[in-house]
């Protein structure tokens, strides 16, 4: 083996020196530990090493398969959006020292403790809650998180979700609860798409631990009557847990003023490029009320004084509750969690600031709704199919045409069409969830209806 | 002042504000595009869609223009310590190696983040081509059959493998018998916690005194009927490598259970131990720990899972399958657990990694275990020459794998100087702290290095040297070390807000509301 640029005692001189003060003849003899019965007896099948300028030729020739979002009209979202981001974000979470520090301790990672905190307390602003737990994998895995809080909390069974939810974030709950939780669905109304109130009374019991409420839903949506779900909750000793796309938040009234006890919600929007879905960041917001605090197993950041006047320094929260410390007792599943994407999203918000996000919520949802609104006057075609207001994202029903054949007609001319709804919501008939943000242009979206108006027609 | 003190080291200190107390009424850091006349005119004001009650009325965020925001972010990046920054070495159980910049490159190309998961498998051939032969290169390494990269970090894997051994078991309709997961208590403290969230009792194993593993007949009077798997890190993070696996595999199978082998620690068997030979039912990698990936100040990490054929049909959709013509996701899995996490996991990782592995190449691999096991050698050998230095378990053998937990157990009781305060100490030096161990601390004072194969000799004697220098401080003017850190960006902590609800406060707003 030569001399490999990224081992620097590969050099074989170096490593006699080393194994001689060792007391070593070879590292054969370190290796003897493992027992010989399972030893490996061959070479590994993998190619040999390649010098940088292959490795980035090869890898390049496989990535340029890709048909990127800059070479498609794309106007899916469920789940992660196209978003514009700000070179700032980047140009941070590209910094060395971000970039490749993990989880030294406040005094020599001073600035990622900073950063977090500084997340937590955007994220907290956002939403209107007070305390805010370490960043998490996704939306779904921290709504999973809240849903456990909620039954260690309330000492109950039940959760009760809309049956709007994404399918895929209700699948992850059903696993990261696992037994330990019922989840029930409750129905919509089918004009409005808004939580059936009624529904909502018929299910909720004394077994309820928490009713979930996604705002804006899934389907693009967004949900008016947050107070009177978190009303029925409370009513009945539940708690009241909202997820949120956190653009929309620049626009919309936010949960911990409409009676939410946890919010959860999905961060990609915050500064995240798509990456075919890799860059995914949860975050979890509740009251700061010790009985929250106890049942979640996350880290939490806390502002903490030093020896110093004036400084600033920073304390984990009750460490004895992480996994790290009680193991089995805790209730969670994050370890390595998403902080490179918590301090790239603190970058995001500070860039923005409250007139950026309201003025950014307000692109959105003009551009969404002039998309809608000439796909809706395309014979044959529905948009949207309910009657609220939307946010970001809406459902067009095709009437007899196909999802699949329309989008397969539409990428011939260079459009990805939006998500498939046919499977996940038969009752929708053949319908699909089209995404409309700041990055489409208004050619973009007349091009859409044009081409839309051919193909169905 | 002498010259060695002038020209030591010194943490950068911004005293740099919260964000908060930064900026000005009225700025703004990045522009907003605005709507064209004709679409404003046919989309109406967005405002008047929503009804009044859910228009948000204030919103409390810092107010910066671009240049504000960028040099406070640089400043809290310049008092971060990263890989890149200086010596890691003894950031164990962590595995802190060079990230390359090649793969920052590749994996940060339009033609990787600027695809939706979404989109047409015919617009995204590339991406699921990587991921696929990934899958097969990662196979061969571990000598299991089939993988998913859903999860995004060890717990999350550990969790996801808990699941399949659960949906096993309820295939067979034997879950209700098949309750209970062993574990040992020197393994990663996930291997406890995330099988409890599936939902899982938890048996746990403690070491035998004289050896640092449990013995065959306690893992022996552990199985039961009940006994749904084995989950259990090797080597342990203590860098002792638990000898009895094949023993346990045989143990467990045959009451019927699974094992499963954590392997955050795999930087020291590449290409030695393919965990599957040994009879193993599943394992997990960390990418973002043997394979290069960047730590991300704590994440997005990696772990896919991997597991026998048999096992296969349990693993989470999609997978990522190729039918000879094209690459494709594979929902069509009915005995699928579902998901675990949105989307496929953490893709960028996907090419970083494949990206390393080209680079070192099948007998790189062979040297980077290697080299990462001489390097922790020649260290313990160095470092146990300190006084107040002690290796547990050492009678039986001096030798570890890639990292090693050592105890400062002695040096505590001579002179009341514990890890916690050498670890407030070391960093005066420009050198990041070093992991204690999970807990319970079985070690008594605990500290545990890992140099793995990027760190220079150079490193590891400047390591054993700064070690030796806090050593002497210790026996000889330990208070020096109680008031420590000296030259650190910020001075000794207040840690009484972790405790004092009325104290602590995770945002600005409840920091204003309880302090001010």
């Amino acid at each position: 083996m030569p001399v490999h640029h990224y081992i620097p005692n590969s050099v074989p001189e170096i490593k006699r020196e080393m194994l001689k003060e060792i007391g070593v003849k070879n590292a054969e003899e370190i290796f003897a530990v493992i027992p010989e019965g399972i030893k490996c007896k061959r070479r590994l099948r993998l190619p040999h090493s390649s010098p940088e300028h292959e490795v980035k030729k090869a890898i390049e020739t496989i990535l340029s398969r890709n048909k990127t979002c800059n070479e498609v009209t794309s106007f899916l979202g469920a789940g992660c959006w196209p978003h514009y981001v700000p070179a700032v974000c980047d140009e941070v979470n590209s910094r060395s020292e971000f970039l490749t520090a993990y989880t030294g301790e406040v005094y020599s990672d001073l600035g990622r403790y900073q950063a977090l905190f500084e997340f937590q307390s955007m994220i907290g602003d956002l939403v209107a809650m007070d305390a805010v737990s370490f960043p998490l994998y996704d939306w779904a895995t921290a709504a999973s998180d809240a849903g456990r809080m909620a039954l260690i909390i309330t000492g109950r069974r039940e959760i009760l979700v809309p049956r709007t939810m994404s399918p895929e974030r209700l699948s992850v709950i059903r696993a990261c609860c696992g037994d330990s939780a019922v989840i029930r669905q409750v129905d919509y109304n089918a004009g409005s798409g808004q939580l059936d109130l009624e529904d909502l009374e018929k299910k909720i019991s004394s077994k309820t631990a928490a009713v979930y409420l996604e705002n804006p839903s899934y389907l693009g949506f967004i949900e008016t009557a947050g107070d009177d779900v978190s009303d029925i909750a409370h009513k009945h000793g539940a708690l009241s847990i909202v997820g949120v796309e956190p653009l929309s938040l620049g626009m919309l009234t936010p949960p911990g003023e409409y009676g939410a006890d946890i919010v959860c919600g999905e961060g990609q929007p915050l500064g995240m490029h798509m990456s075919f879905g890799g860059a995914l960041l949860g975050f979890l917001a509740f009251h700061d009320d010790l009985k929250f605090v106890s049942a979640t197993g996350h880290r939490l950041v806390s502002l903490a004084a030093t020896k110093r006047e004036g400084e600033f320094g920073f304390a984990y929260v009750l460490p004895e509750r992480t996994m790290f410390a009680a193991r089995e007792k805790t209730a969670t599943i994050t370890g390595t969690a998403s902080v490179l994407w918590a301090i790239t999203a603190a970058v995001y918000m500070s860039l923005l600031g409250p007139s950026g996000l309201r003025k950014l919520a307000q692109v959105i949802m003009q551009r969404c709704y002039y998309a809608a609104k000439l796909l809706s006057c395309i014979k044959g075609l529905k948009a949207p199919i309910f009657s609220s207001p939307h946010f970001e994202e809406f459902t067009v029903n095709f009437g007899n045409r196909k999802v699949h054949d329309v989008n397969s007609a539409l990428l011939k001319q260079g459009i990805q069409g939006g998500k498939d709804l046919s499977y996940e919501f038969p009752e929708l008939g053949n319908s699909a969830l089209y995404c409309v943000t700041e990055v489409h242009a208004k050619e973009d979206i007349e091009r859409l209806a044009t081409i839309l108006d051919g193909v169905v027609e | 002042m002498k010259a060695e003190e002038a020209h030591a080291y010194r943490a950068v200190t911004w005293n740099e504000p919260i964000i908060y107390a930064l900026g000005r009424k009225g700025r703004q850091g990045f522009a907003i595009p605005e709507v064209e006349k004709d679409v404003k005119k046919a989309a109406g004001l967005a405002l008047t869609y929503v009804p009044e009650k859910m228009l948000r009325k204030e919103i409390e965020l810092p107010e910066l223009s671009e240049p504000e925001v960028v040099r406070h972010f640089l400043r809290l990046s310049q008092e971060t310590f990263g890989v890149d920054s200086g010596i890691n070495v003894g950031v164990g159980t962590c595995t802190m190696k060079y990230n390359p910049k090649i793969n920052e490159m590749l994996a940060r190309s339009s033609k990787a983040i600027d695809i939706h998961p979404l989109q047409d498998a015919e617009c995204v051939q590339g991406i699921l081509e990587l991921m696929y032969k990934l899958k097969g290169w990662l196979c061969e390494i571990s000598g299991m059959d089939d993988l998913s990269f859903q999860p995004r970090g060890g717990a999350h894997a550990v969790f996801t493998n808990a699941c399949i051994i659960k949906a096993y078991h309820k295939l067979i309709n034997e879950q209700e018998e098949r309750d209970e997961i062993i574990t040992t208590v020197l393994s990663h403290p996930c291997n406890g916690g995330s099988p409890a969230v599936a939902g899982f009792k938890i048996i746990t194993l403690y070491p035998n005194p004289e050896t640092g593993i449990p013995s065959i007949e306690a893992l022996k009077a552990a199985v039961s009927k009940h006994t749904a798997g084995l989950m259990i890190t090797n080597p342990y993070d203590t860098g002792v490598f638990d000898i009895n696996i094949e023993e346990y595999v045989k143990t467990i199978h045959e009451v019927g259970g699974l094992v499963a082998i954590d392997q955050a620690n795999a930087n020291c068997v590449l290409g030695r131990l393919r965990i599957g030979d040994s009879g193993v039912d599943l394992c997990h990698f960390n990418l973002h720990k043997t394979f290069s990936t960047p730590h991300g100040s704590c994440g997005p990490g990696s772990a896919p899972i991997l597991v026998k054929e048999e096992l296969s049909q349990f693993l989470p959709v999609p997978t990522v399958e190729f039918d000879g013509h094209r690459y494709y996701l594979d929902y069509d899995r009915p005995n699928s657990i579902g998901k675990v996490g949105e989307f496929y996991g953490v893709v960028p990782n996907v090419i970083r990694a494949y990206a390393w592995i080209m680079s070192v190449g099948g007998e790189g691999l062979e040297e980077v275990s290697e080299t990462a096991v001489v390097n922790n050698n020649y260290l313990i050998k160095k470092l146990l020459k300190i006084r107040g230095v002690s290796l547990p378990w050492g009678e039986l053998s001096p030798l570890r794998m890639h990292e090693v937990r050592l105890s400062l157990e002695k040096m505590k009781q001579d002179t009341g100087i514990g890890i916690e305060d050498v670890n407030r100490r070391i960093v005066d030096f420009g050198i990041q702290r070093c992991f204690t161990s999970h807990e319970p601390w079985i070690v008594k004072e605990p500290f545990t290095p890992e140099p793995t194969e990027a760190c220079t000799k150079e490193d590891l004697d400047r390591f054993a040297e700064v070690f030796r220098q806090i050593s002497d401080e210790a026996y000889a003017n330990p208070e020096m070390i109680r008031e420590a850190p000296h030259n650190c960006s910020i001075s000794k902590v207040d840690l009484s807000p972790s405790t004092d609800p009325k104290k602590w406060a995770m945002t600005w707003r409840a920091y204003v509301r309880k302090h001010r």
